[in-house]
């Protein structure tokens, strides 16, 4: 078995929504990325995806479980492994506006984050230029206010912020989401080449399944906090099994009009559940075409069917 | 009543719309025939939504330019009094977000009702028996009792419900949707999305339908125009557009879509640069992006009949 | 090494940046009020080589001398001392008490609103509860009821001041820090491990300056105001020590006799008051990174 960069175990997060009800933005997560892959974690909003992100580089503590890394548990409090944590877990945001400050030129915000870490200025100047030119900027953008520069731009420099520590592991949380189509193309390349140039480890946080469709080797997918399906790119993708992802993917609209009229839809009934009040036994069964008594009853576990294939699902797709 | 049918529903011509020096929309001509779907796509900032307002005439501090006739009517011509009048029953509009769409403070059901006696001389008890059959023709269970809910108790697909019901609630012959499913999950999307175009179909009004989502376009639209920096580039039937796109433009949105079945670790084709402010050229918009790009791009071309019914603005499409 | 295909081909053009106080120039009223409060400074920082007479100097011979007169450019008092004199040296006490109390409202304001809105739990909430209820009360009458336990002196004036307006400061810096906790940039920086004091100084607190630089030039009209009134009623400095409140409090008595006395202290205040309040008006525009650069 390849050897897992980062895996999260039984990893859970447990909100209190007023008084007594319990949000469980993860509901007991088992999930590894193996070093140099990159896993797309796929999801509807309110899944749990982002909260899984922000907890595996540490930004959110979780509830219950462990983030293991290398093998050894991220809580482990010993200066040394935190500090290496620190600069081998980096993240990417959605919007890219948010993630800078806009008070702060490109290069201080590049460097500020190195000066953190222990670098010196000089230090911090060469690799910040090195970052930016790396996440395709050139260096006279580093005297650049966030608001001086394009949305696209605007994500590099984010990027350029998250390679400069030389991480192992990025999250990227929705990072195409809120650019326009031809910009899109850009930074997922951009992504890309990066992985593939530095062997990053990465988790491709989207909501958009064609876009993990070009990104990922690996797929998971999340309803409510669990992981209800995972397989490699290939096999989700021709023959998915969870109803769940069956429908996601029936759901997306192909930019081609002939294809897009001719296809069988799946279309849901009914309405995402409120994660702070789930339905019992899989969380899935009030919106599956193929839910019966059992589903209702009975909340799946993960399990393996066939090679590197796992889902959580009573009655599999065919 | 013979020729009827060839007369459009909404006939635009040359129009503009200015802030300050910055053209928005700049000098735009389309129609759209009585059950017919234009979609109108492009990037942010393209001007399609500003088209709509301007349509609406929901622009403040704007100058507005040229004409825009629905029905023989000059929308643009009107005072404010007799605009009023049209909005709502001649024509309407659907937001992207429906959260800030609806009134917070008012039950869902008011809210339709208030749409509904603005424009029809009827009695508040007929108005309520309509707006419940609204909700029923837009697919919310159990009218009655949803009737006085708020919509922050509702989820993001039903309030977009709402919203749509509100938008038919007078039938109008002319409907702009602004995005109206950019911000739903896509299992949410693929229902609201049949609900629209089950609507449009039953009552044959003309729909102007906006969007980045070229996957939606294709799936939905008769006809297609593409808008880049304030203009229209190309214009065409939707299955013609999407197999021989004739503008560098659509040509390079349309390859950098991702798609599920395209090639893992290839790089996706790209158009270079971001959009650059229109104020600051004076020929072809796209010209600086383009790699057809000649000295005659230096003028800017005008949108010409090529093919059918197909209109595009190149210098160097034959 | 990085292909062409992932590099944003725009060449970088140079922003066109201009800076807030460029931009602060181009206010029309804010560029008056500069250059009124710029006169006011001088004058009262100056007094001392500009001003015609000595401010304790009695010209007995001429008393409620009227403006213009010989000798007295602005007129003289009930004890023959020049009105204009007495106005630079009462400056200097009624712009410093100002200054110094904007200075107090910064600090403490800043102080609770960023330790309450980052620490948050039940400190926080006592601390916000507690700007909550010092709002309630009118700060005149919270002012006067202080004042009449404390011996008035500049140190002591600017203090109290400031310590019954640093509320508004405190609510401003509460929200905008609530709301910038919660922005990416901030995660990003302690996701690294940034100590608190480092986010706080480095990541927040620039991100706050533009509101309560604005507030703080409010606040010092505020205060200046504020100070007027409580010499004007007689808690505040004392004389033969003169500010442009107790000016006015002598003025009162004579108003039959010589009206004059009464405008130009109401005129000093009103001008240095409205000044502050427009500069505020002109800094909230050129801050606004909304309407930057246009």
């Amino acid at each position: 078995m390849t050897e897992m960069l980062i895996e999260a175990k039984g990893l859970a997060r447990h909100y209190l929504v007023g008084r007594h009800r319990v949000l469980r933005a993860l509901d007991g997560v088992d999930l590894g990325v193996a070093r140099g892959a990159t896993l797309g974690l796929v999801g509807e909003s309110g899944s749990g995806k982002s909260t899984l992100g922000r907890t595996l580089v540490g930004l959110q503590k979780p509830s219950l479980g462990q983030v293991l890394f290398e093998g050894k548990d991220t809580a482990t409090p010993e200066p040394s492994f935190m500090a290496r944590l620190r600069r081998e877990r980096q993240i990417i945001f959605q919007d890219p506006s948010g993630a800078l400050n806009p008070r702060m030129t490109i290069g201080a915000t590049v460097m500020e984050h190195l000066r953190v870490q222990g670098w010196s200025r000089a230090d911090a100047q060469s690799q910040a230029a090195a970052a930016i030119e790396q996440a395709g900027l050139a260096t006279s953008f580093l005297s650049r206010y966030p608001h001086e520069i394009s949305g696209g731009q605007r994500q590099r420099a984010v990027i350029a912020r998250a390679i400069s520590t030389d991480p192992a592991f990025i999250v990227a949380d929705e990072p195409v989401s809120a650019l326009d189509v031809s910009i899109r193309a850009q930074i997922m390349n951009l992504l890309h080449q990066l992985q593939r140039e530095r062997g990053l480890t990465m988790l491709f946080i989207s909501h958009d399944l064609s876009v993990v469709a070009h990104m990922c080797s690996d797929v998971a997918v999340m309803h409510l906090g669990r992981i209800v399906e995972r397989a490699p790119r290939a096999a989700l993708f021709k023959t998915p099994r969870h109803p769940y992802t069956g429908a996601l993917l029936s759901a997306i609209p192909i930019p081609d009009p002939v294809r897009e009229r001719q296809r069988m839809r799946i279309i849901l009934k009914g309405e995402v559940p409120n994660p702070a009040n789930k339905p019992s036994g899989c969380s899935f069964h009030t919106r599956c075409p193929r839910a019966t008594e059992l589903c209702h009853r009975v909340d799946p576990p993960l399990r393996s069917i066939g090679t590197e294939h796992q889902i959580a699902c009573h009655h599999p797709l065919e | 009543m013979t020729g009827e049918a060839s007369t459009p529903l909404l006939k635009v011509e040359n129009l503009l719309v200015a802030f300050g020096r910055a053209k928005a929309v700049d000098g735009i001509s389309f129609d759209v025939a009585p059950g017919e779907m234009l979609g109108l796509v492009g990037e942010s900032g393209c001007g399609k939504s500003t088209t709509a307002l301007a349509l609406m005439r929901l622009l403040r501090d704007a100058e507005i330019g040229g004409t825009a006739h629905l029905n023989g009517v000059e929308l643009l011509g009107l005072d404010e009094a007799a605009m009023r009048a049209r909005r709502g029953a001649d024509v309407a509009m659907i937001f992207q977000d429906p959260g800030t769409a609806l009134h917070p403070m008012i039950r869902v059901g008011d809210q339709i009702v208030e749409a509904l006696t603005a424009h029809l001389n009827i009695s508040r008890r007929e108005a309520r028996k309509r707006a419940i059959d609204l909700l029923r023709k837009v697919g919310i269970a159990a009218p009655e009792e949803r009737f006085s809910v708020y919509p922050h108790e509702m989820s993001g697909g039903m309030c977009q419900r709402v919203v749509i019901a509100m938008a038919m609630a007078c039938a109008p012959r002319l409907l702009l949707a602004d995005e109206p499913t950019t911000a739903l999950d896509v299992t949410v999307q693929a229902q609201i999305l049949e609900l629209l175009q089950g609507l449009v179909r039953e009552e044959g009004m003309g729909v102007i339908l906006i969007t980045h989502d070229l996957g939606v376009v294709a799936g939905m639209t008769d006809r297609v125009a593409v808008m880049y920096a304030g203009a229209i580039v190309e214009m065409a039937a939707t299955e013609e557009l999407f197999a021989t796109p004739l503008h560098p433009y659509t040509h390079g949105l349309l390859r950098s879509i991702p798609q599920l079945d395209s090639g893992w670790d290839e790089p996706v084709p790209t158009i270079p640069g971001s959009v650059q402010g229109a104020e600051l050229q004076t020929g072809c918009r796209f010209a600086p992006r383009c790699a057809k790009a000649s000295d005659a791009c230096r003028t800017p071309p005008a949108l010409r009949e090529i093919g059918e019914n197909h209109f595009v603005s190149c210098w160097n499409t034959p | 090494m990085t292909s062409e295909a992932v590099l944003d081909i725009q060449a970088a053009a140079p922003p066109r940046r201009t800076s807030a106080f460029r931009r602060l120039l181009r206010h029309r009223l804010a560029l008056l009020a500069l250059i009124v409060l710029a006169v006011l400074v001088i004058g009262s920082a100056g007094a001392p080589w500009l001003a015609p007479h000595d401010p304790e100097e009695l010209d007995i011979a001429n008393r409620y001398a009227p403006p213009l007169s010989e000798g007295h450019i602005l007129g003289s008092d009930d004890l023959g001392r020049d009105v204009l004199t007495r106005l630079m040296y009462a400056g200097q006490i009624s712009l410093s008490v100002g200054i110094a109390a904007m200075l107090v409202t910064v600090i403490v304001g800043f102080s609770v609103g960023a330790f309450a809105a980052y620490y948050g739990g039940w400190i926080g909430t006592i601390l916000m509860r507690l700007t909550d209820i010092m709002l309630c009360f009118p700060s005149v009458f919270l002012l006067l009821f202080v004042a009449a336990f404390v011996t008035p002196s500049l140190a002591s004036m600017a203090l109290m001041i400031g310590l019954t307006c640093w509320m508004e400061i405190a609510r401003i810096v509460y929200s905008q820090i609530l709301v910038l906790k919660s922005a990416d940039f901030i995660a990003a920086a302690r996701m690294i491990g940034t100590p608190s004091w480092r986010i706080i100084l480095r990541q927040i607190l620039p991100n706050t300056l533009a509101p309560v630089l604005v507030a703080a030039t409010l606040n010092t009209a505020n205060a200046i105001l504020l100070e007027s009134y409580i010499s004007f009623l007689g808690y505040g400095i004392q004389p033969p020590e003169a500010s442009w409140g107790n000016m006015l409090t002598n003025a009162q008595s004579d108003f039959q006799v010589d009206p004059w006395l009464a405008v130009f202290p109401g005129l000093a205040i009103t001008l240095a008051v409205t000044s502050f309040n427009f500069l505020g008006d002109g800094l909230r525009d050129a801050l606004d990174p909304r309407i930057r650069d246009k």
